[in-house]
């Protein structure tokens, strides 16, 4: 079964992205298919790597990052909302003169329409939010 | 087609996304709590009449994870109320035609 | 933003918007809809529902004016041009807030199959019909 994943609350203040990834970490040991994880409204505070906890907890950026890598998972930053959010890679940078950028390992900015292609190709469309 | 999974993430106490989802939900449907959902299935909270409704044409469950993170015992549940993990959640997921998240 | 693409090409399927949020508390409304105009644009068969709080978001004179923020009410009436014609309010939420029908956006679409009429584009349905609407669905995203 393929799956699709929205996300659409930042880390450390909703569980939505903790639920998120849980649900895809099993989705995958499951033997499904997790074509992509979308992050929308805070949601795309996920893909900073400017992120810093505190040692004893859990690295959500980098365990999207690293399962992203393990898995070839494709995590959609959506633009409009990393446009007003801050999340910006180096196209974005170069496109609105910024003086940097912070997208994180195993994320991309793209933009809604990969949303709806999502829910157009995915065999299940699961949304994680508050 | 096959029923819908509902999932809901909110305690019935702050938010009226349960009382939505359960006022909305067709016969033969799966409503799973999740995050702080679970607080619906406590036996004796103010939802059980309404949970216990609810499973006499649908099929409610929580996330045990979230059930255990919040100091919650299955045998305080409902009577009646299912305990799944993250793969049961994938599982419902997978057999249900689509999920529809009660935010 | 990404276009509509040949993979996405043939599959046509129910999307549903589900809205369940007042506007300006939060900036999910906003959002959503932006989410609705962009999906509009890959052929899909897109309607919104809007229920529970989200009625707020269809309330006529809304004005921002002096809470500073961008008055984003004004771009529901671009929904007919956009091709979504399928836009249930349900009643039942209506009623719980007090709020009358016509105290709604009068928001229309113009209908090629009628020498482009405007009609209009709110259909306000009961919990019953709701319900089948969201069954009837293939993809909901919920605002």
């Amino acid at each position: 079964m393929k799956f699709a994943v929205v996300v659409n609350e930042g880390p450390y203040t909703h569980q939505a992205s903790d639920t998120a990834f849980q649900f895809v970490k099993a989705a995958l040991d499951g033997g499904h298919e997790v074509m992509r994880v979308f992050f929308y409204h805070d949601g795309v505070n996920n893909g900073t790597r400017l992120t810093t906890p505190p040692q004893d907890d859990r690295n959500i950026v980098n365990r999207w990052a690293e399962l992203a890598s393990q898995h070839e998972l494709d995590l959609v930053v959506c633009v409009a909302a990393a446009q007003r959010r801050g999340i910006v890679d180096p196209d974005e940078q170069k496109r609105n003169s910024k003086d940097a950028n912070n997208i994180a390992d195993g994320f991309r900015i793209s933009g809604l329409g990969q949303l709806i292609e999502a829910g157009i190709q995915a065999d299940r469309l699961v949304s994680f939010g508050d | 087609m096959s029923a819908i999974l509902h999932t809901v993430n909110k305690s019935p106490f702050e938010k009226n996304s349960l009382a939505t989802c359960l006022r909305l939900s067709l016969p033969g449907s799966h409503i799973l709590l999740i995050e702080d959902g679970v607080y619906a299935a406590i036996r004796g909270g103010s939802m059980s009449d309404d949970l216990k409704r609810a499973m006499s044409d649908r099929t409610v469950s929580v996330l045990g994870p979230d059930l255990r993170a919040r100091g919650i015992t299955e045998d305080g549940l409902v009577d009646g109320v299912g305990v799944v993990g993250y793969d049961g959640f994938v599982h419902l997921a997978a057999e249900s035609s689509k999920v529809q998240s009660w935010m | 933003m990404s276009e509509p693409d040949s993979q996405a090409g043939g599959t046509v399927k129910k999307f549903l918007y589900i809205n369940r949020r007042a506007p300006h508390g939060s900036n999910y409304a906003q959002e959503g809809l932006e989410v609705a105009l962009i999906g509009a644009a890959f052929d899909q068969d897109v309607a919104m529902a809007f229920l529970d709080d989200g009625v707020f978001q269809l309330k006529s004179n809304q004005d921002t004016a002096e809470i500073g923020t961008k008055n984003f009410s004004a771009t529901y009436r671009a929904l007919g041009d956009y091709d979504v014609k399928k836009v249930y309010v349900e009643r039942e939420s209506l009623e719980s807030r007090g709020i009358g029908e016509d105290e709604l956006m009068p928001l229309v679409y113009e209908d090629e199959d009628d020498d482009w009429e405007e009609k209009p584009l709110i259909s306000v349905v009961d919990e019953a019909e709701l319900r089948e609407i969201i069954d009837q669905a293939d993809v909901i995203l919920n605002f």
